[in-house]
């Protein structure tokens, strides 16, 4: 292997950070994994945008709003390889059950008449990213090149598609490790 | 003598009027398949059985068994497309697995495993469909089904009920309930019905026994579908 | 194709209704509806079933008048319903007009297995689209061991842009029924079925009525010609969907049941109507079947090609002068009906309707033959004013509208395409969006359970391959961009945020 370390960087979107507790659960695992990588933009650094020779991105969530779409479209350009983790990157999992209900009649239920509102009203803030009418999935808006399924996919699998990696593998999740769930 | 067809090189025998489902099932042989079942007539729809036959692509669960066929059954191509299949059925619905009570125990999610299906390829569809909770025992959720028919066949020929149908056309079909207002609870529908425990996916439901077995302790949790199946279905075939 | 949309809008405004709603007063309610077999004299329509013909702005005018005063249909001037048979080249089939049982005389007077070798001998192949020869058709279900069989005729013509069973049906319904009632002596059915398109609701009295002149002469009913044949004829109306004209779905239809094609084997002529062997051919097999009996095989075959004998009637419709009926022998080729309809600056034909092939204005020398160019008689010329992916466009939609929803490849397939379609067509597709756009097309045409799914990719493959720099140059030069549009999926958080700001938009793609 290079003596170079490979970079990955790490986001959640529209997702519950689960995939990424998931992820810590590699435990002293993580020791043998940070011999041969070094996390960029991520929630476990302080980077705030990824740096431009990202190798690996790993993703977790869907796409609910304007901001979400921007850092995807910045991982997607940064990173050698994007990675689709978890059930809500894959197919927008419980935030697209959203996808049912009309955006207004969502926002109205929780800014305006829905019940314990008080001081009813839309937030309106340019800082405020705004919501898309569904969440999407996140091969709907760039190219993904890997998915890691599960709900979160176990730390099993994280470590079996970076060690492929790093081996210069094609990576394969074997029979037990692909749940939807 | 017996007569024999080849499936990947495998001789298998057969006995005429046998489809080249049954006759692969009774020699231990699985073929991908979610709309049969060897209770019923085939209904030939999901399309995941697409073996090809002599150079055409055939039906297993329809297509006679005849002397001499040369099947393949698996090769890279015929496993790629019905994974494609697989993930239409995924796109078409809405199947947020991490909620569904059948996760685990859920054949087109099984299915989806055994083709190594990680993702859903294609753009989803985010059809509003409607859940049927006005039964006292059993419910309906429109988004995680996937027209095989069984409950219709189900109810038609075990229970003689004819509860369900499926209406519409291409891709607004829904599964319809026989009844005056079109709710399940007005229906014919018993929760003891064959049609209410048939359903390969988590479209209909029985009430109150979602968790009895624990995530992680269920059928496809630690078995292949295609161990499950042959055990099962297998066996069904040979009579 | 001629200004429907401004005469939809014209008709809407004229009678004060949206398209797809009912009037208030609930007297009349404007619908779209896909082709009603008149594309030689449209723009058409339909009111309460029956076809309007050749609607411009004035006969609309006359139209909602008679609505809005009420009249009832039969008192509207007959010209609005008038349908022209327009025949412009006749051969060997227009061309007679045998006398009424004449072919059934001629079929008793030789012997029924010596005419069923005449059709034999004459090569002919069935005029529906899959070109099966008849005779072994007939000789199947004959041989098939069973007390009752059946004998129909395939009037559902759903095809896009074909009429000419329309036409037949107007003017030569004798000799579809002597072709029925052959086929029926052969094989031995005593019961047969028109399966008429329900869009020629028209036709419908007139055929009934020929159906009881048949009766009364004695060409139909117990004791056929006193030759020992019972055979009667029943008209079934369609049920407007395109699948009906499949011939399991039909007989399904006429079953009383959904037209959703069946698993096969087993084929109609061991088990089709009621599990019965049936005999399935389209009108214009049945026409030729009765000609054929009159003047034996030779005659038929001497014309046409080594696997195609005969002729062939087309529908040509489209960019041309002379839109209508044509017979040509097999073997003609596309620049002669070119010339013939009056065709210029063309830039392809669609040959075969939807599910057949576009040829591009290289390959004009091709011929209407099954070896070749096999149609049904669909025919449907566009000139240089007409564009590639907008055909493409509008026939990706038709099939995810005809779809049955059977099958899981053709339901979700035909769906998936149309949106794909849409995106390239729109201009949202990127470099990889051609390579799925053809694997779509690839699995369903490879896993659709009939002829339907089988089809519908068609109009894209046989485009893709022709025109490859038409879809190129609509790609974006990026590699991937979103199929919804990320801007309008803002509109309603905009709206109720009440923001305009530039954070408050995202563009398509990334800059
Ligand atoms: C989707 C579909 C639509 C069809 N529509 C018609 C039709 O309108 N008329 C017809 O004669 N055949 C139609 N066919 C072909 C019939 O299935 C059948 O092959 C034909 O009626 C046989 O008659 P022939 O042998 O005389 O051609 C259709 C086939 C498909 C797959
Ligand atoms: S029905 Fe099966 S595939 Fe669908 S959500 Fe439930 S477990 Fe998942
Ligand atoms: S409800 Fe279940 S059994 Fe019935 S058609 Fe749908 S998926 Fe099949
Ligand atoms: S191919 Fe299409 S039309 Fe034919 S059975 Fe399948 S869904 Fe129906
Ligand atoms: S199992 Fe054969 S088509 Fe569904």
């Amino acid at each position: 292997m290079t003596t170079k370390k490979v970079k990955v960087a790490t986001v959640s979107l529209a997702g519950c950070f689960g995939c990424h507790m998931s992820f810590l659960d590699l435990d002293e695992r993580l020791v043998d994994l940070v011999e041969h990588v070094q996390f960029d933009r991520s929630p476990l650094t302080d980077i705030e945008h990824c740096s431009d020779d990202c190798d690996i991105g790993l993703i977790e969530g869907g796409v609910c709003n304007s901001e979400n779409v921007h850092v995807l479209r910045e991982f997607r350009k940064q990173c050698k390889i994007l990675v689709a983790v978890g059930a809500c990157a894959i197919n927008g999992g419980l935030p697209a059950m959203r996808n049912h209900i009309s955006l207004e009649d969502c926002l109205n239920e929780a800014y305006m008449d829905g019940i314990g509102v008080e001081n009813p009203q839309i937030p309106s803030d340019v800082e405020l990213p705004l919501l898309l009418d569904k969440v999407h999935p996140l091969h709907e808006v760039v190219k993904i090149d890997y998915f890691l399924p599960g709900c979160p996919p176990s730390a099993d699998v994280f470590w079996a598609f970076l060690t492929d990696l790093l081996a210069g593998r094609e990576p394969a999740l074997p029979y037990e490790l692909i749940h939807f769930d | 003598m017996t007569k024999t067809f080849v499936i990947d090189g495998k001789t298998i025998p057969f006995e005429d009027g046998q489809t080249i489902m049954q006759a692969a099932s009774a020699a231990g042989v699985y073929i991908t398949h979610l709309c049969h079942n060897p209770q019923f007539t085939p209904h030939g729809s999901c399309k995941l059985c697409t073996v090809n036959v002599n150079g055409r692509n055939c039906s297993a669960c329809t297509f006679p068994a005849s002397e001499g066929q040369n099947v393949t059954n698996i090769s890279k191509e015929l496993n790629e497309d019905r994974e494609k299949i697989t993930q239409m059925l995924f796109v078409e619905g809405n199947h947020f697995c991490p909620s569904c009570e059948k996760t685990g125990n859920c054949q087109l999610q099984a299915v989806a495993y055994h083709l190594n299906m990680t993702d859903n390829h294609f753009p989803h569809f985010f059809e509003n469909r409607e859940v049927d909770a006005s039964h006292p025992d059993v419910m309906i959720d429109h988004n995680r089904c996937i027209f095989c028919t069984l409950c219709v066949r189900a109810s038609e020929q075990v229970d003689g009920k004819n509860v369900f149908a499926i209406s519409g056309r291409g891709i607004d079909k829904r599964l319809v309930v026989n009844s005056p207002s079109g709710l399940l609870k007005d229906s014919a529908l018993d929760v003891s019905d064959c049609a209410a425990h048939i359903c390969p996916t988590g479209a209909i439901l029985i009430k109150r026994t979602g968790y009895s077995v624990p995530i992680g302790q269920r059928i496809y949790d630690h078995a292949h579908i295609d161990a499950v199946a042959l055990a099962s279905e297998g066996e069904a075939h040979d009579h | 194709m001629q200004g429907k949309s401004e005469l939809m809008t014209y008709f809407a405004q004229q009678l004060k209704v949206d398209i797809g709603c009912t009037r208030a007063d609930g007297l009349v309610s404007l619908q779209s509806t896909s082709c009603t077999g008149m594309c030689d004299q449209g723009p058409a329509g339909l009111v309460n079933g029956y076809a309007l013909t050749r609607l411009t702005p004035s006969r609309i005018d006359q139209i909602v008048d008679y609505v809005n005063r009420d009249i009832p249909l039969t008192q509207w001037e007959a010209d609005l319903f008038h349908v022209d048979d327009n025949i412009i080249k006749r051969d060997l089939l227009l061309n007679e007009k045998p006398l009424k049982g004449q072919a059934i005389s001629a079929t008793f007077a030789r012997g029924l297995r010596e005419t069923l070798a005449e059709i034999e001998l004459s090569g002919l192949r069935g005029r529906g689209g899959a070109g099966y020869t008849t005779a072994w058709k007939w000789t199947f279900c004959s041989e098939e061991n069973a007390t009752q069989r059946y004998v129909v005729c395939n009037a559902d013509e759903g095809e896009p842009g074909t009429f000419k069973d329309r036409v037949l049906l107007n003017s030569y319904a004798e000799s579809v029924f002597e072709g029925m009632t052959i086929a029926a002596a052969i094989v031995g059915a005593t019961h047969g079925f028109l399966y008429l398109r329900g869009e020629y609701l028209h036709l419908l009295d007139k055929l009934e009525s020929i159906l009881a002149a048949r009766r009364a002469a004695n060409l139909l009913g117990c004791n056929i010609l006193q030759k020992g044949v019972d055979f009667d004829i029943e008209i079934c109306l369609g049920a407007g969907a395109y699948i009906c004209g499949e011939e399991s779905a039909l007989i399904e239809s006429l079953e009383g049941k959904a037209g959703i094609p069946r698993n096969r084997p087993p084929y109609p002529v061991t088990q089709g109507y009621l599990a019965k062997p049936t005999v399935v051919n389209n009108v214009e097999t049945y026409v030729a079947a009765a000609n054929i009996a009159i003047h034996g095989g030779a005659w038929f075959a001497k014309l046409g090609t080594a696997k195609s004998k005969g002729t062939k009637i087309l529908s040509i419709s489209g960019d041309c002068t002379a839109r209508g009926i044509y017979e040509y022998a097999f073997g003609t080729t596309v620049n002669t009906i070119l010339a013939d309809c009056g065709a210029s600056d063309v830039l392809g034909v669609q040959v075969g309707g939807p599910s057949g092939v576009f040829i591009a204005n290289d390959e004009f020398e091709r011929k209407i033959a099954f070896e070749d160019l096999a149609t049904g008689g669909s025919f449907i010329i566009f000139n240089n004013t007409r564009s590639i992916l907008d055909i493409v466009h509008n026939f990706s939609h038709f099939f995810a509208h005809e779809s049955c929803g059977f099958c899981t490849p053709c339901r979700v397939g035909t769906s998936l395409l149309k949106k794909q379609v849409d995106k390239i067509v729109e201009g949202h597709g990127s470099a990889g969006d051609i390579v799925a756009l053809e694997e779509l097309c690839q699995l369903i045409k490879n896993y659709s359970h009939c002829g339907l799914g089988q089809t519908a990719a068609n109009p894209v493959l046989s485009t893709l391959e022709r025109y490859p720099e038409i879809y190129q140059a609509m790609l974006k030069k990026i590699s991937y961009e979103p199929g919804f549009d990320l801007d309008k999926s803002l509109e309603t958080a905009r709206r109720m945020a009440n923001r305009n700001d530039a954070a408050a938009h995202l563009a398509q793609v990334e800059n």
